[in-house]
């Protein structure tokens, strides 16, 4: 299953993990934040509702 | 106009510093390279059009933060804002006092600095021609990059993070002229960007400034 | 036919947002996965390069992408300083950190991409140079949002540096072609040419070219979401404060 990459398989295999852990980060850091203002507006919002 | 210039370089020279902190710094900074590389005079004679060119956008670089800022503080600048004088108009004022307090005495005393780290001799003239033609754009870029920082507390390092990055084609083509110079190519086309880029900047700039002047003072 | 500008509304934008993303965010995960894996698995090793060229489908499309992020965040700056759509100006908020990121990507992949084929890590090379450049942009663009507390204060300044910014990159990139001839290829892809590399390199590239475009634009839908939010959040304490 796993191609033949010679002797350049490190580079290869570094620059996929690189990109697809950088990739991963920023989407994983867009969800953490979304998750975390939805929350606190969902709080906020709550409160305000009860108050009104 | 004129008014708000000569207000700028007596607030300057009355203050002290204004002159002396750049070039001091300048000085400081191409006396520890050698500390840095070695003392061959080959290797320093190289890299001199570089440290020189770098010495000069780091003197510039220091004193672009007090542009604005204590004159944001005192209020100053709200006055100058509703006077009839125009926000750009002071912007270019602004930038043309820093660039005399110091881009022009770092013109002056790069030749100096040159025999310390042994430029080649056919490269003073082009040396003091980029640098005297290439600081104006510095010091307009730098008051853009102050103009957008001086709400900010402690905007100084910011202010670099913002700055440096615009400096580059400047001291591209500036050092590039110096070190054509020392290995006996043409060093004029540089020469001419350099200006080009400076014309550019002290066009367009000092309108970029004054809206974010507009947007501090809201 | 409605118009672009009823997406200035935050409330349209939320809802057809919220109805795009699932769609570009499935799109650019089967895009990436497929273009990778046929790219990584499926493709011959290049005769000259062996099999780094595999690197090349992570390096380009995050090269392209980061560029199109910096243009679209202009583009948003200047439909914020024009027209004052605030949906606008957070886009352009919610770009920024995706587009350093593939700037990053970029530049890493390229790197190590570098290092076999020409011997060394780095290269002062006008391509690498300028999209080490284009990193510090972002860098400073980001700086300058999280600085202001004002957000249509940091909206309008961001904006200026952006279009400033932009005007100076352009002339850094023609600065360092005259600086420096590097050792970097000329461009890989591009549609005057009959011919650009060969097709089985070809077909997997694209795919992956559409993944990461997809996946930009997902991330900014999401982002800006989060942005709208956020911003609706910060009015409603300082109501409540008022109150």
């Amino acid at each position: 299953m796993m191609p033949d990459l010679g002797a350049y398989a490190v580079p290869v295999l570094s620059a996929y993990a690189v990109s697809i852990a950088l990739i991963v980060v920023v989407v994983g850091a867009s969800i953490l934040k979304a998750r975390r203002v939805r929350a606190r507006l969902e709080e906020v919002e709550h409160r305000r509702g009860r108050a009104a | 106009m004129i008014g708000l210039l000569r207000r700028d370089l007596t607030l300057a020279i009355r203050a002290g510093g204004g002159f002396g902190l750049s070039l001091a710094f300048f000085l400081i900074f191409t006396t520890l390279v050698p500390f840095g590389v070695g003392p061959e005079t080959g290797i320093l004679s190289e890299i001199a059009p570089g440290v020189l060119w770098l010495g000069a956008l780091l003197a510039c670089l220091l004193s672009l933060d007090r542009i604005f800022q204590l004159d944001w503080e005192d209020g100053t600048l709200d006055l100058m804002a509703t006077s009839p004088v125009p926000l750009e108009g002071l912007a270019a004022m602004k930038a043309l006092a820093h660039w005399i307090t110091t881009g022009l005495p770092l013109v002056a005393a790069a030749p100096v600095l040159g025999l310390l780290l042994n430029l080649p001799g056919p490269a003073y003239p082009w040396l003091v021609a980029s640098l005297a033609l290439g600081t104006p754009a510095l010091s307009a870029i730098g008051t853009f990059g102050a103009a957008l920082t001086v709400g900010i507390k402690r905007g100084g390092l910011l202010l670099s993070l913002l700055v440096l990055p615009l400096y580059v084609p400047t001291l591209i083509f500036g050092a590039l002229c110096v070190s054509r110079a020392t290995t006996g190519q043409d060093p004029l086309t540089p020469l001419l960007l350099v200006a080009g880029i400076t014309a550019g900047s002290l066009a367009l700039l000092p309108f970029a400034a004054a809206a974010a002047l507009r947007v501090n003072l809201r | 036919m409605a118009s672009i500008w009823e997406y200035a509304n935050p409330r349209k934008f939320m809802a057809t947002s919220a109805f795009l993303l699932p769609w570009t965010a499935g799109i650019a995960g089967v895009c990436l996965v497929v273009g990778l894996v046929w790219g990584f698995f499926f493709t011959p090793d290049d005769f000259r390069q062996g099999s780094t060229v595999k690197i090349i489908y992570v390096h380009v499309p995050s090269a392209i992408m980061a560029i199109n992020a910096w243009l679209m965040m202009l583009i948003t700056s200047l439909i914020w300083v024009i027209r004052r759509h605030h949906v606008s100006a957070l886009a352009a908020k919610a770009a920024a950190p995706v587009g350093m990121v593939f700037t990053l990507i970029a530049l890493v992949t390229g790197a190590i991409w570098g290092q076999p084929m020409w011997g060394t890590w780095w290269e002062w090379d006008p391509r690498l140079t300028s999209f080490l450049i284009l990193f510090l942009f972002y860098l400073g663009y980001m700086a300058l949002w999280e600085a202001i507390d004002n957000p249509d204060s940091a909206a309008d300044l961001t904006s200026v540096l952006c279009l400033v910014g932009s005007v100076f990159a352009i002339i850094s990139r023609y600065a360092l072609v005259f600086w420096n001839q590097g050792l970097h290829q000329g461009a890989t892809l591009s549609l005057d040419r009959e011919q650009n590399i060969a097709d089985v390199f070809w077909y997997p590239l694209v795919i992956t070219l559409a993944g990461f475009g997809f996946l930009f634009v997902a991330l900014v839908l999401y982002r800006t979401q989060t942005e709208i939010r956020a911003r609706r959040l910060k009015a409603l304490i300082a109501q409540e404060r008022m109150a």
